[in-house]
């Protein structure tokens, strides 16, 4: 009996499917709810994954392959000596408010980046610039005062977008660019709505009319909605204990993807215990990453020494370093007058992969007699004013996300407070250096230092599930910077 | 109460005092004694079924989920035995002030309950926790808060009764203080409501605190929690459902022992309800 009504339901669902065929609008949900929309002021990857791209361009972007590709620059030319770079602008761009795009806008925005007191999250972008010249309104001339390895890179990243001088103070809460959508509404604490730019300069390449970003925190319910269709995408899906029923599920398509961060617990270096490097390591030690990775993540994502993404050519395998040994974990707490145990703290935000982390990091460490108090916290907004501004904690445990962000170990008063001069010149060294081979041996040295030197409990890289209907094209499968670019996102049907 | 006589055993009597005293019983021996250390993880035996690992299977650590249970049912007593204790006690005082003394004060008291009362407990448990830090102390405050209002309003009408009782009226005669009378004469008349009233309100409170601890703001993590094994379990329903049925009937039992208990105690305790509750039996 309820056999054969199910067949006829889902003939019904069938034979009506047809009327949907045209399908123009999107909904994409979202684990995260950013704190605003203007990703040029603030760090949360949440901003950047409802605005790059779909709101805002810079002058180059990052292609799903993590390749530089052209955008609101046509075309750019770098000097032998790598100091200079000169930008010709696409002509005809408007951003949403009517006014014209041109090299001031350009001039305007890296400004305010690199102003004193801008509080972009990503100032290295703008730290090699000396000047900026518009020699004529399609032209950009870009000098630098050093060169800068990743300076094209990094104009591709969200901190870098183009915003105007008319709308620049009022874009996270009303954001203007110059992207193929433009700012609908944003109902707090549910959702963002999109539509289709009327006037964008590639317009051709645009299907969808209607894009709206869900912030579903709860796993369970991320799940619950894009079974029952309320949702049509989750690109980060937060349960991968039920990503596995996605991948046999015929009406999805669950593509397990890499992202470039780095899940790792970060240490209090400036505040005792963790100033002992023993300390520091003894807690390394004590932890098994594969069996992390399989109690938090269901046995998705790879382990990482250090901090640096596997997806780099760069990469060296630093696991090995101080890999997963308790007894030795002992010795160096002893060692380091800690033989009695040590009892600290670790703030543990609400994203699943982070409390289970922070529940089985507080289990292994209890076998080498540390005693891990978790204290929930939530993100971003309790956990950047906490941990991230007043770096108010032991341990804490988050993913960076930003693609190519090792130096944030090199930076003053970052939250993990860790200060290696050593490291710092190697830094500098590296974003002076334009031969990618050199560059690339001195990255492979600095992750060397960071797995020795244990600023931060390097864990796993965390791995994208993303879950979308079958009918969907377009989306990425993988997360070379943080995004959710839907501008050639379409229904098949 | 005058003897434990007046105590004639019922049906639900039995029933409730049994699986509380199991409740108990395994709170305390959980103190001593689990099958396995309850923190400890075997990522390599994770989500076992039923009798695969341990007479429960495991979690989605591996760990043992009798000794969670055990555990957790320690914990939710320890959160909801001094949150009730705290509630009842300043309930019965404020309840039988207000019978004492009437008027304004007992139009006071009852208001105030009344607003009290309009808060849910997860609401107070929120509130609490921006003011002390959510944890377990916000858990019990939150609890105990929602049973002042209770207790007041139970003091007060049993206490109301009494009061009307004449050999209190010849008590006030001889000029025998409103506190004194409380204490000596009211107290032992409306213990016996009170007690049916702390079991019932124990079965409330410890479904509370599961609730509390589903939502994060109860027992912390890695001690274990009724509320939360249920609110990790929701993810693995599909491929481990003994993990949210186990503690979903370790609360549905406790819950259900209690309010027995306190139903057969009124039963018999009540003497104006012991010929229905005798027929019943």
């Amino acid at each position: 009996m309820s056999k054969r009504f199910l067949a006829a339901a889902l003939l019904l669902t069938v034979s009506f499917a047809p009327a949907y065929a045209a399908k123009t609008s999107l909904v994409v949900g979202m684990p995260i709810e950013p704190p605003g929309l203007d990703p040029t002021i603030a760090a949360p990857v949440a901003i950047r994954e409802v605005t790059w791209a779909n709101l805002y361009e810079g002058l180059v972007r990052i292609d799903r392959n993590g390749k530089v590709q052209p955008l609101l620059a046509k075309s750019w030319e770098v000097s032998p000596d790598g100091l200079t770079y000169t930008f010709k602008l696409q002509d005809g761009v408007k951003f949403h408010d009517g006014t014209t795009f041109d090299s001031a806008d350009v001039k305007f925005a890296f400004d305010r980046a690199r102003d004193p007191k801008s509080t972009n999250a990503q100032k290295q972008i703008f730290a090699p610039i000396e000047s900026i010249e518009t020699p004529d309104p399609q032209t950009v001339v870009i000098k630098l005062k050093h060169p800068s390895g990743n300076f094209l890179t990094y104009l591709g990243w969200g901190d870098a977008v183009i915003v105007a001088p008319e709308t620049a103070a009022t874009n996270a809460s009303n954001p203007v660019g110059t992207g193929p959508f433009t700012f609908k509404s944003w109902t707090r604490g549910d959702r963002v709505e999109l539509t289709k730019n009327p006037d964008y300069w590639q317009k051709d390449k645009v299907q969808l009319e209607n894009v709206t970003f869900r912030f579903i925190s709860d796993a369970q319910a991320q799940v619950a909605a894009l079974k029952a269709g309320d949702v049509d995408a989750f690109p980060n899906l937060g349960a991968p204990e039920l990503f596995a029923e996605f991948q046999k599920d015929p009406r999805f398509k669950a593509v397990a993807g890499n992202t470039e961060g780095e899940t790792v617990a970060g240490m209090n270096n400036a505040k005792k215990p963790f100033d002992d490097v023993r300390v520091r390591r003894a807690l390394m030690h004590a932890i098994d990453r594969k069996a992390l990775i399989e109690g938090a993540y269901s046995g998705f994502g790879q382990p990482i020494g250090s901090f640096f993404s596997p997806n780099h050519p760069a990469f060296v395998d630093t696991t090995d370093v101080i890999p997963y040994d308790p007894e030795k974990a002992k010795a160096l707490l002893k060692e380091a007058g800690y033989g009695d145990g040590l009892s600290i703290s670790i703030k543990a935000p609400q994203m699943a992969y982070a409390s289970r982390s922070a529940e089985l990091i507080s289990a292994m460490l209890s076998e080498v007699g540390v005693d891990l108090q978790i204290i929930p916290t939530e993100f971003p907004a309790k956990w950047i004013e906490e941990v991230f501004k007043n770096k108010n904690y032991d341990v804490t445990i988050v993913s960076h996300t930003e693609p190519l962000d090792i130096d944030i170990f090199a930076r003053d008063n970052y939250y993990f407070n860790y200060q290696n001069p050593k490291f710092k010149e190697l830094m500098a060294e590296i974003a002076r250096t334009t031969d990618e081979k050199e560059r690339h041996a001195k990255y492979a040295e600095a992750q060397k230092i960071l797995a020795e030197d244990v600023p931060a409990l390097f864990l796993f890289q965390l791995p994208k599930l993303g879950v979308w209907n079958a009918k969907l094209e377009g989306l990425w499968e993988n997360s070379p910077v943080p995004a959710n670019d839907i501008t050639e996102v379409r229904w098949t049907e | 109460m005058r003897g434990s006589s007046r105590i004639r055993p019922n049906a639900a009597l039995v029933v409730g005092g049994v699986l509380t005293a199991i409740l108990i019983a395994t709170a305390l021996l959980s103190l001593v004694w689990t099958p396995e250390v309850p923190t400890r993880v075997h990522i390599a035996l994770r989500l076992k079924g039923p009798l695969e690992a341990g007479l429960l299977g495991t979690d989605h650590f591996g760990r043992d989920v009798v000794s969670l249970l055990m555990v957790g049912a320690w914990n939710s007593l320890a959160i909801a035995w001094p949150a009730v204790l705290l509630g009842a006690a300043i309930g019965t005082a404020i309840g039988t002030a207000a019978a004492a003394w009437k008027g304004i004060a007992d139009e006071i008291a009852m208001r105030v309950s009344d607003v009290v009362f309009a808060f849910p407990a997860v609401l107070s448990a929120v509130m609490i926790g921006a003011l002390v830090g959510s944890g377990p102390l916000a858990a019990v405050l939150a609890i105990a808060v929602f049973n002042v209002p209770v207790f007041a309003r139970v003091a007060r009408g049993v206490a109301l009764q009494v009061w009307t009782l004449d050999y209190i009226a010849a008590a006030r005669a001889l000029g025998k203080h409103p506190l004194r009378i409380t204490w000596e004469d009211v107290m032992p008349n409306i213990a016996g409501a009170l007690i049916v009233q702390v079991t019932i309100q124990l079965a409330l409170a410890i479904l509370t605190e599961a609730g509390l601890s589903y939502l994060g703001l109860g027992v912390r993590p890695p001690n274990p929690s009724w509320g939360r094994m249920l609110s990790d379990a929701q993810t693995y329903l599909s491929q481990a459902p003994h993990l949210a049925i186990a503690p979903g009937i370790a609360i549905a039992l406790s819950v259900l022992g209690l309010n027995l208990l306190g139903d057969g105690l009124r039963d018999a305790l009540d003497p104006t309800l012991r010929g229905r509750s005798a027929a019943a039996a």
